[in-house]
């Protein structure tokens, strides 16, 4: 399952059909493989949008990919910990090309979370902390980013729907470039430089996360 | 804002959609993936899978619907049914499930939840009650609520809560397949004593039984199966009926 073959289409009959579809094919995404969080289905909505990614889990795949996917859901220090004991921590952070940190993934690309008290990977200057009591917690379902910002976003309205499962949530600061609201005005998703992330699943939250999921992978 | 759900359960045996009418009578209501297709289309926030084939094949053809769902379906959905341990529930969300429901073995064994919980995360795991009123208290029911325990529905929704489910699927028998309308009573009781996302479950009819459970049951989603699968009500109706009546809703 790991070791996929990035171009399964190399037949010429399907290359001259499917020229669009054979460039895609070449972009290399890697999905960091730490053993963390639901993979399977954003390898399905890449696969959707006519790409394919790779799992992997080793230094020289990932520093060579084109597009980088750093998931996760379950518990912020666990996670933590299965990065460092790979090495990951010390290399996502010095990546180049375009990252994606997906739920988990972009709370762990902050300073620190408060969910099992752990360090983060600081690439974000966000401590991470819980949902107060005032609203169910965790948050499940669909809720609305609005005042967007950065080619993320490109051709998503504002206030559109995306879908979201946390309990814990990185506060408004200078990175953040999509703001959602749920018992208080938090970010939605953050970047800095190459580095994005979304509170939000795009690979679950229908047309507008597959817009996104687009709009990284043309991410220059 | 969060929006209120809606959430379309499919009943699964041996990798075909059915619905029983209490529980009993079951009618073939087509292809589950096709079926999640059009339901994502039509509107639906997330599905519902509960798989209640009993042949020795079942995990594998449960993990392989789960896979082709995942691979079709950009919204995100729930596998329940016989799940009982740490590797089923492995399986499932390897092959694409973003959350699993327990129901008899949590009841059997609670601490499967913590362990769930532990390995994988509260988000993903949905702990099902079916219950039923018995005089004046709520009893929850085992085995597709065929076999009664003394477990009160609110000690035990507490206690699901406490060792870390992520939410709750409470359907009431005394309403499920009736299309009189959700247990809104106790619906806003659990809602009130818990501190989890509550799915609604059993008696919807009509558009007003939704309105009514987001509104006196507070309810956080709504499921339903029958009156999807026949088109009794398009979702894509009763959301805009929905949002008419004021709830806040993914449209």
């Amino acid at each position: 399952m790991r070791c996929e073959i990035i171009n399964p289409i190399c037949e010429i009959g399907a290359i001259r059909v499917n020229a669009k579809k054979l460039e895609r094919h070449k972009v290399k995404i890697v999905i960091i493989d730490y053993g963390a969080g639901n993979i399977q289905s954003i390898k399905f909505a890449i696969r959707r949008l006519g790409y394919d990614a790779v799992l992997s889990d080793k230094v020289e795949e990932i520093q060579n990919a084109d597009k980088v996917i750093f998931p996760g859901v379950g518990e912020a220090s666990s996670a933590m910990q299965k990065l460092r004991v790979s090495g990951l921590d010390k290399l996502v952070p010095e990546l180049r090309q375009p990252v994606l940190g997906i739920c988990l993934g972009m709370q762990l690309m902050c300073n620190s979370s408060e969910e099992g008290n752990t360090d983060g990977l600081g690439i974000f200057d966000l401590d991470v902390v819980r949902f107060p009591n005032t609203v169910k917690v965790p948050q499940i379902g669909w809720n609305q980013i609005e005042d967007l910002k950065s080619d993320l976003f490109k051709e998503v309205q504002d206030k559109s729907y995306i879908y979201l499962v946390h309990s814990f949530y990185a506060p408004k600061g200078e990175n953040t470039i999509a703001v959602s609201e749920y018992a208080l005005p938090y970010s939605a998703a953050l970047q800095k430089n190459n580095f994005y992330g979304t509170q939000f699943h795009p690979e679950k939250s229908g047309m507008v996360g597959e817009r996104i999921l687009q709009n990284f992978l043309d991410l220059a | 804002m969060l929006t209120k759900r809606i959430i379309p359960c499919l009943d699964i045996k041996n990798g075909r959609t059915v619905k029983g009418i209490n529980f009993v009578d079951l009618r073939d209501a087509g292809d589950p993936v096709e079926l999640a297709e059009i339901y994502a289309r039509e509107g639906a926030d997330e599905l519902v899978f509960l798989d209640i084939s009993a042949t020795e094949e079942r995990r594998k053809t449960l993990a392989d619907l789960v896979y082709h769902v995942a691979e079709k379906v950009n919204i995100p959905f729930t596998v329940g049914g016989g799940i009982s341990s740490i590797e089923d529930v492995d399986i499932l969300l390897k092959n694409g499930a973003d959350k699993v429901s327990i129901n008899s073995s949590a009841v059997k064994r609670p601490d499967l939840i913590n362990e769930l919980v532990a390995k994988f995360g509260s988000q993903c795991i949905v702990v099902a009650i079916d219950a039923k009123q018995i005089e004046e208290n709520w009893k929850v029911h085992l085995v597709g609520g065929k076999v009664p325990t003394e477990t009160d529905l609110f000690e035990w929704a507490k206690e699901v809560e406490e060792r870390g489910a992520g939410e709750i699927l409470f359907t009431s028998m005394d309403h499920d397949g009736t299309k009189n309308g959700f247990a809104n009573q106790a619906l806003a009781k659990l809602s009130s004593e818990l501190n989890i996302p509550i799915i609604a479950s059993g008696g919807a009819g009509a558009v007003s039984h939704f309105t009514d459970t987001f509104i006196d049951g507070k309810a956080d989603a709504a499921l339903a199966a029958s009156i999807f699968h026949f088109k009794e009500i398009e979702i894509k109706q009763l959301k805009e009926e929905l949002k008419k009546d004021g709830i806040p809703i993914r449209l």
